[in-house]
């Protein structure tokens, strides 16, 4: 058994007294593509942000989160910023925003290869050049000189993937890296980003809260609601055959692209998300669960080997 | 055989002048909606679909009369465009005023559309038919979910009894789970009150099990137009098709690595 490219482990993320992910466990093995699904509020990127040791001032973190063996909660900031960009990296939702306005591109990109390889300026250049043709940057050459503002949306996604690749982490997380593009583009980021990781062999953590997007790249999936894990398994096993109500009423809520449903109604599932810190005490969803009773008040185990769901009354 | 069409659209097309790029440039022109002509008849459900530059939204800003055309027409042919058409925006929070509580909010078109009524009573019907307690009617929007807000936006546009309700992404900011409720409610409201719904979405999901015929918008143009199902099942146009190749599916996992 070879060890896992991150090992997570209880980790429990507060905001002051506040629990916001309990105790979560899960493991990523070398070049597995895995899904973290989850709605507002459910802790998935306070989850990613943790793991990347860049949890905000005021949360805390406790638990272990190892990285190739090495507990990244217990790193302190000249460890973590050796890390960060060299063996873990992150894309973000809004390009905009993650980029900074005032750099161009190329020096953006250039910057992990001379932080982390001791680049110089022309080696990095060059390697930065490569790094946007790699993620097929139109114009790598003449955008290296371009500001963010001057690149479309899906361009800025394409710079910020060949930033987060240019030094081959191992670890990749991507929080909702498609969520604010269209159709189309999606579909060529989602092929880039499984070639790019395909090809140097990482891990991606791909979290959001489209499912489909899950099934098109992952083949693992972690559901998250209420700040713990639901449901865990592979595509196929969660979204073919799902055992916790919560995915099921996810599933449900897709409409079906080749059928009319009768009275064109969806399943749905009542109420709403509850905000930070409301969410019933025991199973988070038994407040909306068709399937709650009695025995919902008390937090169940993940049960099951490979395909493992925390459900007292699960549909399988 | 014309009576029961609603808007007629003919070669409609606004342009916009965009800002100089340089000092002495020259001013660029952007066609938002290019030559668009349909008809849009009582009780249908038409969907809108294209990517962000497409012009669907300054083609709904052409039904709504916020915006009108530079050549061509868009003519309603009922009573009163302002009371007979309303609309439900993307994001509830920023639709709501935030200092208004939820009884002034929901009256507030039949005041501005000056409708004699027992406001107190309709009040409670917008109410009821949106699935909210009336005893919620003196909160402020902040104490409300995503879900409830967009709740609050569709009693508030069915107030002055519409006849066509536009619908502009009105799903694409709640959380799944919530999503089903709101278009399950829309789909109730749309056969209750016998409603118009035109439903402009870049979700080809929602808009798939919405609407019985579908407008597909490239560039300001309507490259595609036919009955929903159709469209999706035989797509006739190269960018139709690559829009439906683009959606991820739940169920193609098996096709790709």
């Amino acid at each position: 058994m070879t060890q896992p490219v991150l090992d997570v482990q209880d980790l429990t993320v507060r905001v002051g007294s506040i629990e916001v992910v309990h105790q979560v466990n899960f493991a990523l093995e070398a070049g597995q593509r895995t899904g973290l699904i989850g709605e507002s509020g459910s802790g998935k990127t306070l989850t990613a942000l943790a793991i990347m040791g860049l949890l905000p001032d005021g949360l805390s973190a406790s638990g272990r989160v190892l990285h190739r063996g090495r507990d990244v909660l217990a790193m302190s900031e000249r460890e973590l910023c050796a890390v960060r960009g060299d063996q873990m990296a992150m894309i973000f939702q809004e390009p905009m925003t993650a980029l900074n306005p005032v750099m161009k591109i190329g020096q953006q990109v250039a910057e992990p290869l001379r932080l982390h390889r001791r680049m110089g300026g022309r080696q990095a250049h060059a390697a930065a050049v490569r790094a946007l043709e790699r993620v097929r940057l139109p114009d790598a050459a003449e955008k290296m000189h371009a500001y963010p503002h001057q690149l479309s949306g899906g361009q800025r996604q394409r710079a910020m993937i060949a930033m987060a690749t240019a030094c081959s982490p191992d670890l990749l997380i991507a929080d909702e890296p498609t969520t604010a593009l269209d159709v189309t583009v999606q579909a060529q980021i989602l092929d880039l980003l499984v070639g790019l990781v395909e090809e140097g062999g990482s891990s991606l953590l791909l979290i959001t809260h489209d499912l489909p997007v899950v099934a098109n790249v992952c083949q693992r999936v972690l559901v998250l609601y209420g700040g713990r894990i639901v449901e865990e398994g592979s595509v196929q096993d969660v979204f073919g055959d799902p055992r916790h109500p919560y995915t099921r009423a996810l599933l449900d809520a897709i409409p079906p692209l080749d059928e009319d449903l009768p009275d064109r109604k969806l399943k749905a599932v009542a109420g709403s998300v509850p905000g930070l810190g409301e969410f019933p005490p025991g199973c988070p969803f038994r407040n909306r669960c068709p399937r709650a009773d009695g025995a919902c008040v008390v937090m169940p185990e993940l049960d099951g080997t490979d395909h493992r769901a925390a459900c007292w009354h699960p549909l399988t | 055989m014309t009576s029961d069409v609603l808007f007629r659209v003919e070669h409609a097309t606004r342009r916009f002048l965009l800002p100089r790029t340089r000092l002495f440039g020259p001013r660029r022109i952007l066609t938002a909606v290019d030559d668009i002509s349909f008809d849009l008849h009582r009780e249908e459900t038409l969907g809108v679909v294209g990517e962000s530059g497409s012009g669907k939204t300054t083609l709904m800003k052409l039904l709504l009369g916020l915006e009108r055309p530079d050549q061509g027409s868009v003519t309603y042919l009922g009573d009163s465009l302002r009371r007979d058409v309303q609309v439900v925006f993307q994001d509830p929070a920023s639709a709501l005023d935030p200092r208004m509580r939820v009884d002034q909010i929901i009256m507030e078109p039949l005041h501005v559309l000056r409708i004699q009524e027992d406001h107190r009573t309709r009040l409670a019907e917008l109410m009821h038919a949106v699935g909210l307690p009336l005893a919620y009617a003196r909160r402020f929007p902040h104490e409300f979910s995503g879900g409830q807000r967009q709740r609050i936006a569709i009693a508030r546009a069915l107030a002055p009894r519409p006849r066509v309700l536009i619908g502009d992404e009105p799903v694409s900011a709640l959380d799944v789970s919530v999503r089903a409720q709101i278009l399950n409610l829309l789909e109730d409201l749309r056969v209750g009150f016998q409603l118009t719904l035109v439903l402009v979405s870049h979700d080809l999901s929602v808009v798939r099990h919405m609407t019985d015929r579908v407008l597909v918008m490239q560039q300001g143009r309507v490259v595609e137009e036919g009955v929903t199902r159709d469209v999706f099942r035989a797509p006739q146009h190269p960018y139709t098709r690559l829009l439906l190749e683009s959606i991820p599916r739940l169920r193609r996992q098996a096709s790709r690595r």
